[in-house]
């Protein structure tokens, strides 16, 4: 159902593209081209199960052991009785279904929002969903891809289809060009400290404007994955040569004539210049500076050169309690600087930064120094790692004192077992800096790799900036 | 689903923004069977201390608001994780409604999934109900038919998406209306086929 021609969006255009019926309610049956699963999705297999049902279309359905794989030894004999049994489940699953699974002997494992782009799996155009709020991370890509819940996916197993209602269009543009040192988590960051942790809520969010389009892929997945943390349940960046160019050769892409066929048909997603949006917020890419939470929610976000807030200087009271009761929960004072706060650990890692560009740029900071503390780096995937190794990456985090393990979510949100401990305080590159997200008591300070890596070498909050004179990899932005 | 029309029970005040759905149900429950109920790890860590004991000055553990149905909280409530576990955990505890200023997206949707009513109210008016119910209010109705709440002698009006609503109000299940749509979904296909050659998988895999 290819709807009226007129000026439209890119996100109009993926999204008209998959219409296949419409009820006179406004909400609209949408076809999906990739659906991904991960050991969570039990609860839509037990659904299935239920009713007797078979999996719609396994061709298009892909299982990732991320979640709750153990990142220090593979061996799942001897992982924790309950998180191995989370692992079976999936695998008793996919298996039940024919699904393909990324399992963790799989050269080509990881986590699901690092693996699709590598495989080829994700493209332009596609709609793409998974039980998983981060799925937002596809639109990097031009494909409009978002998180859902349980039922949703025993909806879409059986169907291949989701009911959804359109939501409004919403355009970030970043204008102008990033500074030395300040990285696409800087901007996202940014955004949701601009627009609030529900500042998008209810839209389909496109990124747009010079700064974007001069990001790498791995810097516009990182931009994307954080749609959902600024409150949008996807997030999209127009295709262009730099995502052509990432595809070519990908196992799972297309290759040949069907390549030349498919970048004419990606090339015409771009939003039509008249196209109108619901709303728009523009950012000076040129003053944005490294970045850090401080608080309990992604909004908590301040330039690292900037002082703890005071809730007796909030505008509102619902705001003032906030930070009230954030400074309790993250043992800070109001007033404080924000590089005079210490750190107990690092972790470098998760779906938002821990691409080869990511390794990469905390590798920068750390070649040749120690951390002051321990840190654990994990690699968004086996290729990844294996990446990283050629390049001897994996030497300098080791000779820093920090821990090289195997790829999964890990301390993302603690399922496998890699905990922040009670009270301890963790640097980390992570996506929710939420009350115990990296364990029981645990406390989160969210930012770049590079503003990571500088806080294992200094024991504290700091600024990545003079860490880097006379060592900035040419053209960095991941 | 069991239909949502119109709801008299007692309501607890929640003054937090942000109660993303880590803290509504943390990550290391979510292993378990839902055949066990998940309304024993609702909130867990804000309910209970180290010690697994009930934090007294915690509002769902004050003895006048047990067998609440329905939580009065502020902004962005459900935000975060897809996790539908939250939800489960708020339901089989006993809640059937949540009042806030704003929900998270994927929570809210699946929070209708399972019958659970997201009722989004003004900021203001939200603040009224939290110091009505910090007062000692406790008795609350929803109308859904009407979009209206009733406490404490006042009346308030609330938005939930018309859809919502309907599926609500009839306790409609999505997939029963999918299957009457499978032809449309096979011509969809074959159309698509020729449209978007590109997009199947090239693998087997
Ligand atoms: S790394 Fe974290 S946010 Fe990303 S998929 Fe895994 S658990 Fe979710």
């Amino acid at each position: 159902m290819r709807e009226a021609a007129g000026p439209r969006t890119l996100f109009d255009k993926v999204w008209d593209a998959h219409v296949v019926t419409r009820r006179e309610d406004g909400q609209s049956l949408l076809w999906i081209d990739r659906h991904f699963l991960h050991e969570g999705s039990f609860h839509a297999f037990n659904n299935l199960k239920g009713r007797n049902a078979e999996v719609a279309r396994p061709d298009l359905t892909f299982g990732f052991e991320d979640h709750y794989v153990p990142t220090r030894v593979r061996d799942l004999a001897k992982a924790d009785p309950a998180i191995r049994g989370m692992v079976e489940q999936l695998r008793d699953n996919a298996g039940r279904h024919h699904l393909r699974l990324f399992g963790l002997s799989d050269p080509g494992q990881g986590i699901v929002h690092v693996v699709g782009p590598e495989q080829g799996l994700t493209l332009p155009g596609l709609t793409m969903v998974c039980g998983d709020s981060h799925t937002a991370t596809h639109g990097a890509f031009g494909a409009l891809a978002f998180g859902i819940g349980a039922s949703e996916v025993a909806h879409v197993l059986m169907t291949q289809t989701i009911w959804q209602k359109r939501p409004k269009r919403l355009r970030i543009t970043v204008e102008g060009q990033l500074a030395p040192g300040v990285a696409a988590k800087d901007i996202a960051l940014s955004i949701i400290a601009a627009i609030g942790a529900d500042g998008a809520a209810g839209h389909a969010i496109e990124y747009a404007g010079p700064a974007i389009r001069a990001l790498s892929m791995e810097g516009r997945l990182t931009l994307c994955n954080l749609s959902i943390e600024a409150g949008g349940r996807s997030g999209m960046i127009a295709p262009d040569e730099t995502t052509f160019a990432y595809i070519r050769g990908r196992p799972f892409a297309p290759e040949g004539e069907a390549f030349e066929r498919a970048v004419e048909d990606w090339r015409a997603l771009a939003s039509d210049p008249d196209a109108v949006f619901d709303k728009e917020v523009t950012l000076d890419g040129a003053a944005i500076a490294p970045v850090v939470t401080w608080g309990t929610s992604p909004e908590d976000t301040l330039a690292i050169t900037q002082t703890v807030p005071d809730p007796e200087k909030a505008a509102d009271p619902a705001r003032a309690a906030h930070i009230r009761e954030a400074l309790e929960y993250m043992g800070l004072r109001a007033g404080q600087k924000l590089t005079d706060i210490a750190v107990d650990r690092i972790f470098i890692g998760s779906c938002t930064n821990s691409r080869i560009e990511d390794i990469r740029a905390a590798a920068a900071v750390l070649a040749g120094r120690k951390a002051r503390v321990p840190g654990l780096v994990s690699p968004g995937s086996a290729k990844v790692k294996a990446q990283a190794i050629e390049e001897g990456l994996d030497r300098i985090f080791m000779e820093a004192g920090l821990e090289w393990v195997d790829a999964g979510c890990s301390m993302c949100v603690g399922m496998n077992g890699d905990l922040v401990p009670p009270g301890e305080r963790c640097a980390s590159t992570t996506n929710r800096n939420f009350r115990g997200r990296q364990g029981p008591g645990s406390r989160t300070h969210l930012m770049s790799p590079a503003m990571a890596a500088a806080a294992a070498v200094t024991g504290h909050l700091a600024d990545v900036r003079p860490l880097l004179e006379g060592r900035m990899p040419a053209g960095e932005s991941g | 689903m069991e239909a949502f029309t119109r709801l008299d029970g007692l309501a607890c005040p929640l003054p937090f923004s942000g109660v993303d759905t880590d803290q509504l149900i943390p990550a290391r429950f979510m292993k378990r069977s839902r055949a066990e109920g998940y309304g024993g790890y609702l909130l867990h860590d804000l309910r209970f201390d180290g010690e697994g004991r009930p934090r007294p000055d915690f509002p769902l553990n004050a003895p006048d608001r047990q067998g609440a149905r329905v939580i009065v909280a502020r902004r962005n409530f459900g935000s975060g994780s897809s996790r539908e576990a939250a939800v489960y955990a708020l339901v089989d505890y006993g809640i059937r409604c949540v009042v806030a200023p704003s929900f998270g997206d994927i929570f809210a949707s699946n929070a209708v999934n399972n019958g659970l009513l997201p009722a989004r109210v003004a900021e203001a008016d939200c603040e009224a109900m939290l110091a009505a119910l910090q007062a000692g209010a406790g008795d609350i109705t929803v109308d859904l038919e009407a979009c209206r709440i009733e406490l404490a002698g006042h009346a308030y009006g609330f938005e939930v998406e018309p859809v919502w609503r309907t599926k609500l109000l009839n306790g409609w299940d999505d997939l029963d209306l999918t299957m009457s749509h499978m032809d449309a979904v096979k011509a969809f296909v074959a159309a698509d086929a020729e449209l978007r050659p590109w997009a199947a998988p090239r693998q087997a895999g």
